[in-house]
């Protein structure tokens, strides 16, 4: 599904990213873990092509496509979506309206006819009741006085409305109570299927009880330091990182 | 940049303005200038009657004691008025009495206009909603559709022209009420040698059965477009009212100086609706409409409500206060405003509210986007008289900023002489962020449609205000005034 190959990538020219090998196989679920500052997060604005976020060498593979020749709204509509770690405002535009122009852009691109509003109510009710989100947030603007959760779960709905074949999630449990956290793992869960792959961003192994990955890497100062199963994540929640800090330096 | 948005990009620029060509038709207009036979000229051609006459010279010579306003924050090399003409009509023997009779290419014009000439049949059990338009080309009004229908409810709707022939009392006793003929430099200049406009009443307790519109198209070279709109709602009444405007890409600037006047008595109500569409002018601010605009109303009965809503994207100038004089006691005055100003543009707009009756209430919504080089201005005033015990006024200016050339800048004015009067004011300025942008984009929208979708969503508390027919037709105008202006 994704193939990336010594990926180096910087901001206003300071490297973040210094070889990145990783590919994710078609139906799995990966995590990415690592301390602050080690290039999750630019990794996941560099495989969603962010303005300000350079690739300086490598390449990105996805679904057999270039996907580094690609621009922000054409991954998107290849099947490229990202969760984000702090998702925006959009006042006066209903999570209706929002959602009925985002999957009828993405279905246009992919050649499909655009649904109109009475289809895309019934896909979006059923949808959100799926992750127990009320209709009422359907109406209301686009993430604008949300609370944390609620802001997490609509990143989910979203998700589960644009059907992406690689979703990749940034921190999706930063904020999160615990049962936030359990509504979002199971919203995450229902989603996984032989044809879409995950790649979930976390600083925190508890996530990772939710959602059981298929491996785990270690990223830390722009590289993956280790990789292995689901096994490593509760290494480095006794541990912590100090070893591949000591390592890097 | 990919073949696909290549495209894209194309297609959007070729929609841009897509009202900008010209007729081919046969005109006649007046020698160039301003001056006393050119104001006979006019009156003549209108067939109106000596008092008319007189108050066009009455006007015009005040006019030439006055000079042009500078207060407004908007800049422009002198204007000559006598380099331009101030009459310009298709040539025909007579006016046209029904549709048949009507210059194929003027019915070719609006058809590519989108504007319906057609009057269509009541199909039974169809709730469907009709729209009965004046079509103003130039200084005449070329046809006027579902008159008789209005008739039979005792509605006139019809080109100010005509009524100042078919119904004198009315015309002369409201001509001017609102907006006297020495009000400001424009609206004098329009008193002299207004050409056409519509005419609307609605007599005692009757609700206008369809949207009343007019349609205003400049399309003579070198003219300048006079129009004078007067419409009366009497006791009880209500009506809906829309006014649009196109004008053909040209690189001379032409001047549109119209004069608008509504009036309400007891318990009647006024809509009026304004989508605002002249050519604004090439990215370099090459060309384009100077739109100098008096709009008033008078809420002179108790009870009485003028509600203003415009959206206004073109024009490479546009300097508009539609304002209403609360003067029936628990009379409600509103304005919704969207102006847009990308490029070159410049728009300086607000509005006026008077409160000199008991418990009148006024609301103010002005959302302003500027773009690309543009400078966008909200000037308002809040005015309570000394009478008006219990006024209440809420004011709610918003700017939006897209790039960093741009300006916006509000000028609300407040006085108050009733110290029981409630006021509110609330103002904010922000910006289209890069993340609303990019997080539009992962969900796969393009630059353009995100833009549309962010400022759209910035706008809806007007576009909510315009009749059903039309909002949906705003916000695809305001997707398209705003393009190219992002990256």
């Amino acid at each position: 599904m994704l193939t990336i190959k010594n990926l180096h990538a910087s901001i206003g020219g300071k490297e973040i990213l210094k070889g990145i090998d990783l590919s994710i196989p078609a139906g799995q679920v990966h995590a990415i873990m690592g301390p602050n500052g080690s290039g999750k997060s630019t990794l996941s604005y560099i495989l969603s092509d962010r303005a300000g976020y350079d690739v300086t060498e490598g390449s990105v593979t996805f679904k057999g496509r270039d996907l580094l020749s690609l621009n922000t709204e054409e991954r998107a509509a290849a099947g490229v979506f990202l969760a984000m770690q702090y998702p925006v405002e959009i006042p006066g535009v209903s999570n209706m309206v929002f959602l009925k122009t985002a999957l009828n852009a993405i279905r246009a691109s992919r050649g499909q006819s655009p649904l109109d509003a009475m289809q895309t109510l019934k896909l979006l009710r059923g949808k959100a009741s799926a992750i127990g989100l009320s209709e009422d947030m359907l109406k209301r603007a686009v993430n604008v006085g949300f609370s944390g959760g609620e802001k997490k779960r609509n990143e989910i709905l979203q998700m589960a409305v644009l059907e992406p074949s690689l979703c990749i999630l940034d921190e999706t449990d930063s904020g999160l109570d615990i049962d936030a956290l359990k509504i979002v793992a199971d919203g995450v869960n229902a989603l996984r299927s032989p044809e879409r792959s995950m790649l979930v961003i976390t600083h925190y192994q508890r996530l990772l009880d939710y959602i059981k990955p298929d491996a785990v890497h270690v990223l830390a100062y722009g590289k993956i330091r280790r990789s292995g199963g689901a096994e490593l994540a509760h290494e480095l929640e006794e541990k912590g990182y100090t070893d591949f800090v000591n390592e890097a330096a | 940049m990919t073949a696909k948005t290549q495209t894209l990009a194309k297609n959007l620029a070729e929609q841009k303005y897509k009202y900008g060509f010209v007729t081919a038709i046969e005109q006649e207009t007046a020698p160039l200038g301003v001056n006393e036979d050119i104001v006979r000229f006019i009156s003549a051609k209108k067939n109106e009657p000596a008092w008319l006459l007189e108050w066009r010279l009455k006007a015009f010579h005040h006019w030439k004691t006055m000079s042009e306003p500078h207060w407004a924050k908007i800049h422009y090399p002198p204007i000559n008025y006598q380099s331009a003409s101030y009459y310009a009509a298709p040539k025909q023997s007579a006016k046209p009495q029904t549709l048949d009779d009507v210059d194929p290419e003027l019915l070719k014009t609006y058809a590519k206009l989108g504007i319906p000439l057609q009057e269509q049949e009541r199909l039974a059990g169809v709730a469907e909603r009709r729209v009965a338009v004046d079509a103003v080309f130039d200084s005449v009004s070329v046809a006027t559709t579902y008159k008789k229908e209005l008739e039979s409810h005792g509605i006139i709707f019809c080109p100010i022209s005509e009524a100042v022939i078919t119904h004198p009392d009315l015309v002369r006793k409201y001509l001017g009420s609102v907006v006297p003929m020495t009000d400001n430099f424009f609206a004098t200049l329009n008193s002299a040698v207004f050409t056409d406009g519509s005419f609307v009443y609605i007599p005692r307790g009757v609700r206008c059965p369809m949207e009343l519109s007019t349609y205003f198209r400049i399309n003579a070279e070198n003219t300048g477009q006079f129009e004078r709109t007067l419409i009366i709602a009497d006791e009880g009444a209500s009506v809906s009212y829309l006014e649009g405007c196109t004008a053909p890409k040209r690189d001379e600037n032409q001047l549109h100086a119209a004069v608008v006047e509504l009036v309400a008595l007891d318990d009647a109500a006024i809509k009026y609706s304004t989508v605002q569409n002249w050519y604004p002018g090439d990215k370099d601010g090459k060309g384009g409409i100077y739109n100098f605009v008096t709009k008033r109303g008078a809420c002179r009965g108790n009870r009485s409500k003028i509600s203003w809503t415009q959206v206004e994207t073109g024009s490479a100038i546009t300097w508009k206060y539609p304002s209403c004089i609360l003067q029936g006691d628990g009379s409600i005055g509103e304005f919704y405003s969207v102006a847009i100003a990308n490029n070159c543009q410049q728009a300086d707009t607000g509005t006026k509210m008077i409160h000199i009756g008991k418990n009148t209430r006024s609301t103010i919504i002005s959302k302003g986007i500027s773009a690309g080089r543009a400078q966008n201005t909200y000037r308002g005033l809040v005015k309570i008289l000394r009478t008006a015990k219990g006024a209440r006024n809420k004011t709610q200016c918003d700017s939006l900023l897209i790039g960093d050339a741009c300006g916006a800048h509000t000028f609300p004015a407040l006085e108050s002489r009733q110290p029981q009067a409630r006021v509110e004011h609330e103002a904010t300025t922000s910006k289209v962020s890069e993340d609303q942008i990019f997080y539009c984009q992962q969900r796969g929208l393009n630059t353009e449609e995100a833009m549309a979708l962010i400022v759209n969503g910035f706008c809806k508390e007007v576009l909510q205000e315009l009749p059903m027919e039309f909002a949906v037709e705003a916000q695809k105008l305001v997707a398209i005034s705003l393009e190219g202006s992002v990256g």
